[in-house]
C-alpha cells in the first residue's frame, strides 16, 4: 500500500469518482434538438431544452440503449425498471428549474472497472452505479464585465453519470481509473471521451485516514477537466486535508473548485445550502421499463473490449501485459497493431509499434489515425527485416524516412540502394581489406585479446555502410580470424 | 406534522419564493394543515401494493434518435428579457 508520510505519520488517501459522460446520439434526451458540439448559440434549442410552459418531455431510444451498452461494457447489473426524477436547483442555465435524473432507481447497478497501473499490474474498482440525466446549458461568465451569458445548445443533451466506489487509493490508480473508463467509451462508441470538449467532466471525491481506520469526512472537487488535473486536485487536496487534521481541526464535508492557474482547491462557498434537491419523482415521465430479450439482443452485439483484447493479445501474441495495455489502451492502436502483425513475428510488430512508431507520432504530435506510416507500410517494413533484405538496423533509418515521406518500404530501399549485402564474396572482401589494413589488430585478436571483434564487426559493418548482413559477417569473421 | 416558521421560511427560499415575515406564522399553520390532511393517507396500509405509475395502463412513449426539432434560435430568445448575440443575457452568476 502507498500512504502518505504526515508529521505525525501515515495517512492514506481514499478517492471515489463521479464521471459525466455525454452520450454519444444525434438527438437529445427529451428533445428532438440536435447535439452537434460548437455550433452558432442557442440554434440547438427546442421549447423542450428552453423549458416552455406544456412542453413535454419524449425519452430518445437510443440514448437508453447507449446506457444499457456502457452498463453491459462495465460488466454491471441492468434493471429492467428505473425511474426518472426531478433533481430541484437553481441556476441560469437550467431553465426547468429541475435536472431530470434518476435517483433511487438507475438503470443500471453495480459494475467493475479493471485497472491497468503503470507496473503493469492490474486492479479491480467496483462501479456502484450508472444513471441517465440531462445536461444543463453552458454559461460564459467572460462576455461581458456585469452579465454572463447563456447557451442552451447543451441543455438536455444526454448523460450518463457514473459513479465509482471509494476504491482507488492513489491519484496514479484514479488517473488509470479515468483512462481506463473513457477507454471502454470509446470502444462501445457510447461517448467521445473528449474531456477538452466537455463531453467527459469529473467530480472527484478525497478523504484521507490513518490506515486501517473508518473513512475520513470527504470534500468533492468539482467539475475537473483533465486526468492531469484530477492527479494534481487529489494530490494537493490530500495534503491539504492532513495538514488541517495534523494540526488538531476537522475536515468540513463541501464543495471545492480545482483552480487551474494557481493550482489549488478552493471552497465553493455559495454551494451551502444548495444540496437540497428535493428529488421526487418525474410526473411527465413513466417508469423505464426494458425487455430482457432487448438486453441480451444488445449484448450480443458488444465489441470485444480492451480487457477481453489485452488478454487475447497476451495469449495468442505472447506479448507482455504491459506491452498488450499499451497497444489496446485505443482502439485506433490495437488495430493498427492487428493489422501489422497478421501473418508476421508478433513481438516485431509490436516492438516496432510501441517503440519506433509511437516516439515518432509522439514526438510530431500526431495521432496514430495520422500516421504518415500505414499499418500496411508498417508491415511491409517488417517483411523486409524478415527476408533479409535489409537488417535492424538499417530497418531504423528506412523507417524514419518512411515516417518522412510515406512512401513504402521497399521504394526507400531501392532508391537509396540499402539493399543487404547478401553476398557472401563480396562480405569476405570487405573482411579480407579490413583485416590487411589492421594487421596488428589481428595479431592482438589472436594471442587472446577477443574483445577486439567488436572492432572488426565495426569496421566491416563501415565499409559496406551498414549494409552487411550481420549473421554473415559474424559467421565469416569468425571463420577468418581464428584461421 | 406540524411546521415551524423556519422551515417555512426555508421552503420558501429553496422555491425562490419571497415571503414577508409577518406572513410565515399563517403559512405555517396552512401547510401543517395540508399535510396533515394528506397524511391520511397513510392509514392504508400498501406494503405489498406497487406504486402507482399513471391512471391509463400505458407504457413510456419512445422516439427515434432523429433531429426532428431546434434550429429556431429567434422564437427561443423572443421570450428573454434581455439577449445579445444569439445569447440569453443575465445578471453575472460567478462562483
Amino acid at each position: 500500500m502507498s500512504y502518505i508520510q504526515g508529521e505525525t505519520g501515515d495517512w492514506e488517501i481514499v478517492i471515489g469518482l463521479e464521471v459525466h459522460a455525454q452520450v454519444i446520439s444525434n438527438a437529445k434526451l427529451f428533445s428532438g434538438a440536435a447535439t452537434d458540439f460548437g455550433s452558432e448559440p442557442n440554434s440547438q434549442v427546442s421549447f423542450v431544452d428552453a423549458a416552455f410552459p406544456g412542453m413535454l418531455p419524449v425519452i430518445n431510444a437510443f440514448c437508453v440503449e447507449q446506457a444499457v451498452r456502457t452498463g453491459l461494457g462495465l460488466k454491471a447489473e441492468i434493471n429492467l425498471q428505473s425511474v426518472f426524477d426531478r433533481k430541484n436547483y437553481f441556476y441560469a442555465d437550467l431553465p426547468q428549474g429541475y435536472q431530470i435524473s434518476q435517483f433511487q432507481q438507475p438503470i443500471v447497478g453495480k459494475g467493475e472497472i479493471v485497472l491497468d497501473l503503470p507496473d503493469g499490474s492490474s486492479r479491480t474498482v467496483g462501479v456502484t452505479r450508472l444513471h441517465l440525466e440531462q445536461d444543463a446549458g453552458k454559461s460564459l461568465h467572460d462576455q461581458h464585465p456585469s452579465k454572463t451569458y447563456i447557451d442552451l445548445n447543451r441543455s438536455g443533451v444526454a448523460l450518463m453519470e457514473i459513479v465509482s466506489e471509494p476504491d482507488m487509493r492513489t491519484s496514479e490508480e484514479a488517473g488509470a481509473y479515468v483512462r481506463k473508463l473513457r477507454s471502454i467509451l470509446r470502444y462501445l462508441g457510447t461517448c467521445d471521451g473528449n474531456m477538452e470538449e466537455g463531453s467527459m467532466r469529473c467530480d472527484v471525491n478525497v478523504s484521507v485516514r490513518r490506515p486501517g481506520e473508518p473513512f475520513g469526512t470527504r470534500c468533492e472537487i468539482k467539475n475537473v477537466n483533465s486526468i492531469r488535473f484530477v492527479m494534481q486536485a487529489i494530490e494537493y487536496e490530500a495534503r491539504r486535508q492532513i495538514e488541517i487534521l495534523e494540526e488538531g481541526g476537522k475536515i468540513d464535508q463541501e464543495t471545492r473548485l480545482w483552480d487551474t492557474t494557481k493550482f489549488v482547491t478552493r471552497s465553493m462557498r455559495s454551494k451551502e445550502e444548495a444540496h437540497d434537491y428535493r428529488y421526487f419523482p418525474d410526473p411527465d415521465l413513466l417508469p423505464l421499463e426494458l425487455e430482457p430479450e432487448w438486453v441480451e439482443d444488445i449484448k450480443r452485439t458488444l465489441p470485444e473490449l480492451p480487457d477481453d483484447k489485452k488478454a487475447r493479445f497476451i495469449q495468442d501474441f505472447k506479448l507482455s501485459p504491459y506491452d498488450a495495455g499499451v497497444l489496446v489502451a485505443e482502439k485506433a492502436r490495437a488495430d493498427y497493431f492487428e493489422t501489422v502483425a497478421k501473418g508476421r513475428d508478433p513481438k516485431m510488430a509490436a516492438n516496432w509499434v510501441t517503440g519506433d512508431l509511437f516516439g515518432a507520432l509522439n514526438k510530431s504530435g500526431k495521432d496514430i489515425e495520422e500516421s504518415p506510416v500505414t499499418a500496411e507500410n508498417l508491415g511491409g517494413l517488417i517483411d523486409l527485416i524478415a527476408d533479409n533484405t535489409i537488417s535492424g538496423r538499417i530497418a531504423k533509418e528506412v523507417f524514419e524516412a518512411m515516417f518522412e515521406t510515406g512512401e513504402k518500404a521497399a521504394d526507400i530501399v531501392e532508391k537509396k540502394g540499402l539493399r543487404q549485402v547478401t553476398d557472401t564474396g563480396a562480405i569476405e572482401s570487405s573482411i579480407d581489406a579490413v583485416m590487411a589494413a589492421n594487421a596488428d589488430k589481428v595479431a592482438e585478436f589472436r594471442s587472446g585479446k577477443d574483445k577486439l571483434f567488436g572492432f572488426f564487426v565495426g569496421q566491416v559493418m563501415k565499409a559496406t555502410q551498414g549494409k552487411a548482413n550481420p549473421a554473415l559477417v559474424n559467421e565469416i569473421l569468425t571463420a577468418k580470424l581464428k584461421g | 406534522m406540524s411546521l415551524d416558521k423556519a422551515t417555512v421560511a426555508k421552503i420558501a427560499h429553496l422555491a425562490r419564493i419571497k415571503v414577508p415575515d409577518d406572513e410565515l406564522e399563517d403559512l405555517a399553520g396552512d401547510l401543517s394543515r395540508i399535510l396533515s390532511f394528506v397524511e391520511q393517507l397513510n392509514e392504508v396500509d400498501t406494503k405489498d401494493v406497487a406504486p402507482m405509475t399513471s391512471v391509463a395502463a400505458q407504457k413510456l412513449r419512445r422516439r427515434k434518435d432523429e433531429v426532428t426539432d431546434g434550429g429556431y434560435r429567434d422564437a427561443v430568445l423572443s421570450n428573454g428579457p434581455e439577449t445579445a448575440e444569439g445569447f440569453y443575457v443575465v445578471p453575472k452568476v460567478v462562483e
